[in-house]
């Protein structure tokens, strides 16, 4: 078990470390041109020079790769006008725009995004697998069929299409629900659950509609085992029959799901964090996307990396958890 | 005589839960020694009143595409301590009816009617609740394939003794001691420390030494056993033979063992219930049914029985397939693959089903067949030609 996570970690390390070249490879083929954005439109061939030589971007590639890499395990110096800048590992580097370091610019995103996306996730799992089981239980009846229906119509609108429109109206008709803000948690806990329930809503209506869905298939197939009408041949209430033995079977293949959706979720709500102005992973990522903000941009990319990375491991360790048939060696 | 039940069972659970022992004989087998109260045992000792009565039934499940009469007007007797085979090819009715015995169809999607009295008490049309407290507790079921009727994800130990606490009320450590004394004696070594084995660690064989233990766990007085050797190899599925028949002596119950396998019936069996295409064809001790069976689904049973010893021949499979329980055929329903229906007059098998009808020398025996003398076709044209 420890061997296998740490294997699991030295391929992590590796995959993180090759994604960095990647996208630092990505980045320089395409035509950016970061300390042309900074110098502005008064620009000068000199102070051009300057900036570029500040961003280390006159360096070859592989030397400023090195360069991101060791400031990530030990830190680097930076120097801009004379003024030398010590910045400890972890170091992303500064922003191009705004000067400051991006461990802090993401260290600010960061728990917007989990706000976000864990408090929806809680909202609609337990949505999706209680619809789930409930459509489960009444297969091919008229409500059945009828959540299906409702489920592949919000799943086949596209995501900003709910989103916006649900944006617009929950606020007009259900009063109490405020508009969408930002606070952190420790400032107002109580301004941070309700500025952050309409996306949470939102978030959690389309994400219910796919997991009612999963959860609906999962359960018809485990309701249908042997082990299940044995269960009910021992003389156990229904309820425990579909709740103890019929779902804990059925939990594996929506853990799965769910882990990675988590994972991704937490690369960025971009959608969610664009339509309410919510300062989080996605958004930072997306303006540093449009400025050409390379260090943020690669901030962005190294957390998604890392993140996807550690929940693809989670999500392997739940199984043994899970299910005790299965063996990490 | 419900309540003479009732109490019976409760008597019993208790004096196996831990407590001290009851008064009355105690039996022990093996080194595990599981003491009971009193209760009856053996069909011999209690008297004529069968445990298991059903009497006209039928189940019919109502689907998209017409009804589907899986057992039409099925009707024995079961008594304690006696074994019954109910043989068939798949699609039969036989684990439908012993599954109606459980209450274990949806009352939505199915039809039932006729009567099942499991010890005085009508099964049939009995609310679900009250159904579920019967569930295991007077009646329980061994199954198929012990690889998926066990829980995959709980170990056998939560398993075994969740079906003792559903129906008993005591400490989860009573009923973990009860469940050790279960595995043990149904064969398991190291019984305490397997207890919180999952049942992917035990064999085939294992695994179903569990099921039985977990049916057994309340003292059931019918099991039904539904083809519980089909998924095991050969040696294992004498010892489990062997093991539900010493079972059986030493608690006294009614066993409902439901097959395919004819070479299963002979070790095991008292009586012998045919069944094709969802009625009863043929009724009667295992002696008749094997020695000089009355029809020609049995006789065709029978030739399909490989060989073992003298000349290699050619196999003698019934011709045709068993019909669909959607659109069975007017008349006997076996008059497709019979090779005797010429010797009807009138094309009789063809138009009337024949009655479940006794023989006149023997009012124990049942058959269902519009032949005239089939005691004399079998001797004639189909014991030669059986192995």
């Amino acid at each position: 078990m420890i061997m296998y996570i740490l294997r699991r970690i030295a391929s992590a390390i590796s995959v993180i470390v090759v994604t960095i070249i990647a996208s630092f490879c990505l980045f320089y083929l395409a035509p950016t041109d970061p300390a042309g954005v900074v110098c502005g439109p008064r620009c000068t061939p000199a102070r051009y020079e300057e900036i570029a030589r500040s961003m280390h971007l006159d360096e070859p590639i592989l030397t400023q790769i090195g360069g991101y890499l060791q400031g990530l395990v030990v830190g680097r110096t930076y120097t801009s006008g004379g003024i030398t800048i010590e910045c400890s590992a972890p170091c992303l580097g500064y922003s191009y725009q705004l000067g400051q370091p991006v461990t802090k610019l993401l260290g600010n995103a960061l728990p917007v995004t989990i706000s976000i996306v864990f408090g929806s996730a809680i909202a609609y799992v337990l949505v999706g697998l209680m619809a789930g089981t409930f459509a489960a239980r009444r297969r091919g009846t008229l409500l059945d069929r009828g959540l299906v229906a409702g489920t592949l119509t919000i799943g086949s609108v596209p995501y900003f299409v709910v989103a916006l429109v649900a944006s617009l109206y929950i606020p007009l008709y259900i009063r109490i629900i405020p508009d969408a803000q930002w606070t952190p948690i420790t400032d107002n806990p109580i301004k941070w659950f309700s500025g952050l329930l309409l996306p949470w809503m939102i978030l959690g209506i389309v994400n219910s509609a796919s997991y009612t869905r999963y959860s609906r298939a999962s359960m018809i197939e485990s309701l249908s085992e042997d082990y299940v009408r044995t269960a009910r041949a021992k003389g156990i209430s229904e309820r425990r029959v579909v709740y103890k033995h019929g779902m804990r079977a059925a939990l594996t293949p929506i853990a799965t799901i769910f882990g990675l959706d988590v994972a991704f979720a937490l690369t960025g709500a971009i959608f969610t964090e664009s339509i309410f102005g919510l300062p989080g992973l996605g958004l930072v990522t997306l303006r540093a996307f449009n400025q050409y903000d390379l260090p943020v941009l690669m901030g962005g990319v190294l957390i998604g990396v890392v993140v996807l990375v550690l929940m693809n491991l989670l999500v392997d360790l739940l199984y043994t958890v899970l299910d005790p048939r299965v063996r990490l060696v | 005589m419900s309540e003479m039940w009732g109490d019976a069972v409760d008597a019993s659970t208790i004096s196996t839960g831990g407590a001290p022992a009851a008064p009355v004989p105690a039996q022990a087998r093996g080194p595990h020694t599981i003491t009971r109260g009193e209760r009856v045992r053996g069909g011999d000792q209690s008297g004529d009143a069968p445990y298991l009565e059903v009497s006209n039934l039928t189940v019919a499940f109502p689907t998209a595409d017409g009804i589907v009469r899986a057992v039409q007007d099925l009707s024995y007797n079961l008594r304690l301590g006696q074994t019954l085979a109910v043989v068939g090819e798949s699609g039969s009715g036989k684990s439908v009816s012993s599954m109606a015995i459980m209450g274990l169809h949806d009352p939505k999607s199915t039809r039932m009617r006729g009567s099942i009295r499991l010890g005085g008490r009508e099964i049939v049309g009995m609310p679900q609740d009250e159904l579920r407290h019967q569930r295991g507790r007077v009646a329980a079921m061994i199954f198929q394939d012990p690889q998926s009727s066990l829980h995959p994800f709980f170990t056998i130990g939560k398993q075994i003794t969740e079906a003792y606490l559903t129906h008993n009320n005591v400490s989860t450590r009573a009923a973990r001691k009860r469940a050790v004394d279960m595995l043990g004696l149904v064969g398991i070594p190291n019984a305490a420390r397997r207890l919180d084995d999952y049942p992917h660690q035990f064999s085939g064989g294992m695994r179903q030494r569990v099921m039985i233990a977990m049916a057994l766990v309340n003292d059931p007085k019918l099991l039904i056993a539904d083809e519980p050797t089909t998924a095991l190899d050969v040696t294992v599925q004498a010892q489990i033979l062997d093991l539900i028949q010493d079972l059986q002596r030493d608690f006294g119950s009614a066993v409902l063992f439901i097959t395919h396998d004819l070479g299963v019936v002979a070790e095991i069996a008292d009586d012998v219930l045919v069944m094709y295409a969802g009625r009863a064809v043929e009724h009667g001790t295992v002696k008749d049914i094997l020695g000089s069976p009355l029809h020609p689904y049995t006789w065709g049973l029978l030739e399909s029985i490989p060989a073992v010893s003298g000349d290699p021949t050619r196999l003698h499979p019934i011709p045709g397939t068993p019909p669909s329980l959607l659109n069975l055929p007017a008349g006997c329903s076996f008059h497709p693959r019979c090779e005797f229906r010429k010797r009807v007059p009138d094309d009789l098998c063809k138009t009337e089903l024949p009655d479940l009808a006794p023989r006149t020398d023997d009012p124990a025996r049942l058959s269902r067949c519009h032949l005239a003398n089939p005691d004399h076709v079998f001797a004639d044209d189909i014991l030669p030609r059986l192995p």
